[in-house]
């Protein structure tokens, strides 16, 4: 029996933290009613209030004015809302062209493809093998046409981070939008949209133990942006739906929380895991970059050994991390990342990713790197492919 | 943190749980009297079976396997080594994918293929076995659809797949003891040759069969 679960899947999802649920809270018992007008009652000028100085603090630390803020339901709806916005918005006066690059999480991946089938282009760029798209390549796909770049600002299985500010000048030069994903840096990663002329940032709550099901939408002022849900004249009739006014105070609440000494100490936790893994494991690869790195990712392939296995030995040990094999997903597709970085299925099948966050520290990545290297040496020993690498 | 207890949940049964952590028959045999290998590490699941067969009983006497998969796979092969054992091979022959699932308790239908692998891997060996002893009773001439049964043993890494059902290979000739393969593939893929391998593989053992030619497309 297990007293203790270790959560190292941060990525996925984090703890809500206490401080945030306390934020949060008068939005659902006392001031609950929807944001009105300022010709409304007063309960809904309150929430209103509420939502304001949410937005306001969040585009904040963007270096946003608060218009440029609009609140979805997290990342998915973010990144639906720019690529399908942008592409309605310009494909009969520019064109509907569309380039991503190949190893873009499934809110980018995903609603490209459904554009494609509607008749948009789309170019898929290449990434080198640490995960970095190639810079030229998009200079050379960019032509009259093109209506909108896309490319994370880091990845989210090998935590690679782009070299977003020359993607973007690469784009403002050529006179094309760009959105990024930055669900995996924001609040973790510095992105100033005074310095870095990105016209839409998808970001979420989730990753930074504030509440799931929220996210935003930066739409840099002026950008055209098609409505792509119909309903109600909310977020300045960019967004149909009442607000999620608890979500929002709860979104700006964990903004404020993360500080650079916790983004310091979780890649202290980063490089511990990295190091001891390539140290005292054989037959271990690192995937993605060692420096151009989100603090809190780490990826690493244990040759001879599928992910499936793994993480169910670890879970049973009281571990949680997720692997790119196929045995693991949903779609029993191995992970397009490692594909993508040109790894071949063998490299997709053993990797684990290992995200932490607040509630982690450095014994629970002692714990589990222990647990890991029994767990490897046991499933080698069973495995054909190690017995004929010996 | 989170306090856990019986309430634990896994995606698996007990038994399955059981045989996973602690398998049964592990390793290999040296000295094996058949051996079948299943899968690719392409497909993500690979599993060896080794046996020891007494030639007057032809019962197996002893059996191991090797694995590189998931839960499912190695559970599979744990339980299905302990049905084998003991057996003769006509009576191993016969074990199904469903008896074995259902010593488990049950696996994901998701999971079949993995476990699948298990069953056919146990059924190569024994083939070999066969072909070893000469008891493959009546050498029946290899026809494009023993060919094309023996190709759904092959994975397509793409896909996860085999290279039928995935509609790889696009013509199968067999002529003069000669078997030619087309794939839906240029030469130059980075999956080629692990495909040819593995199909070749699959093929030169075929009783009747000189040689085994794979065709990709051009480009």
């Amino acid at each position: 029996m297990l007293d203790k679960i270790t959560y190292l899947d941060n990525a996925a999802s984090t703890r809500l933290d206490e401080r945030v649920l306390k934020a949060m809270k008068p939005y659902f018992f006392d001031t609950y009613a929807v944001a009105t007008s300022e010709f409304g009652y007063s309960m809904g000028i309150d929430a209103k209030e509420g939502l304001m100085a949410a937005r306001g603090s969040i585009a904040r630390t963007l270096g946003a004015s608060a218009e440029e803020l609009v609140f979805t339901s997290g990342e998915t709806e973010s990144s639906n809302m720019a690529l399908k916005g942008v592409i309605g918005a310009l494909k009969k006066k520019k064109g509907s062209h569309l380039i991503i690059s190949r190893i873009e999480d499934f809110p980018v991946l995903n609603t490209a493809k459904g554009l494609e089938r509607q008749g948009s282009k789309v170019d898929y760029l290449n990434v080198d093998n640490e995960g970095a798209v190639d810079l030229e390549q998009l200079d050379s796909l960019i032509t009259k046409g093109t209506a909108l770049v896309s490319i994370q600002h880091a990845n989210q299985e090998i935590g690679t981070i782009q070299d977003i500010k020359a993607i973007a000048e690469v784009c403002s030069d050529k006179d094309v939008l760009l959105h990024t994903d930055a669900t995996h840096t924001f609040t973790r990663v510095p992105l100033d949209m005074k310095k870095v002329p990105v016209d839409l940032v998808t970001i979420s709550a989730h990753t930074i133990h504030g509440p799931r099901g929220v996210g935003a939408l930066y739409i840099r002022e002026g950008t055209p942006l098609e409505k792509w849900m119909d309903g109600g004249y909310q977020e300045s009739n960019r967004r149909a739906g009442p607000e999620n006014i608890p979500g929002a105070v709860g979104f700006a609440k964990a903004v404020e929380l993360v500080t650079p000494e916790e983004n310091a100490s979780l890649a202290r936790m980063r490089d511990h895991i990295i190091t001891k893994a390539l140290e005292d494991i054989p037959h271990v690869t690192l995937n993605g970059s060692r420096i151009d790195r989100t603090p809190q990712n780490a990826n690493l392939t244990f040759h001879y050994v599928e992910g499936e296995s793994m993480t169910l030995h670890l879970d049973m040990r009281g571990f949680a991390v997720s692997t790119g094999s196929a045995c693991f997903s949903r779609s029993l597709e191995a992970s397009h990342v490692i594909l993508g970085i040109g790894g071949d299925h063998e490299r997709a099948h053993g990797s684990l990713r290992f995200t932490f966050g607040r509630y982690n520290t450095m014994e629970d990545v002692d714990a589990v790197l222990s647990a890991l290297k029994e767990i490897v040496e046991k499933l080698r020993e069973i495995s054909p492919l190690y017995a004929n690498s010996r | 943190m989170l306090i856990a207890g019986d309430n634990l949940k896994f995606p698996y049964t007990e038994k399955v749980l059981e045989h996973f952590r602690d398998p049964k028959n592990v390793g290999k045999l040296e000295d094996a009297d058949g051996k079948g290998l299943e899968g690719s590490p392409a497909c993500g699941d690979m599993v060896a079976i080794y046996l020891k067969v007494d030639p007057k009983t032809t019962v197996i006497d002893d059996i191991k396997f090797e694995s590189y998969g998931c839960a499912s796979n190695i559970a599979t092969a744990s339980i299905i080594t302990e049905m084998a054992k003991g057996k003769t091979i006509a009576d191993a022959k016969k074990i199904t994918w469903q008896e074995a699932t259902e010593e488990l308790g049950g696996l994901p239908p998701v999971k079949r293929h993995c476990s699948v692998l298990a069953v056919e891997g146990l059924r190569s060996a024994i083939r070999d076995y066969e072909e070893k002893h000469g008891l493959v009773s009546e050498q029946e001439p290899t026809t494009e659809e023993v060919v094309r049964s023996r190709l759904k043993h092959v994975m397509n890494p793409m896909a996860g797949l085999d290279i039928v059902r995935t509609e790889l290979v696009t013509k199968i000739e067999v002529k003069e003891g000669i078997v030619r393969v087309l794939l839906d593939l240029p030469s130059g893929h980075q999956f080629a040759n692990a495909i040819k391998e593995d199909l070749v593989e699959k093929l030169e053992t075929l009783w009747d069969i000189k040689e085994v030619k794979v065709v990709f497309t051009e480009g």
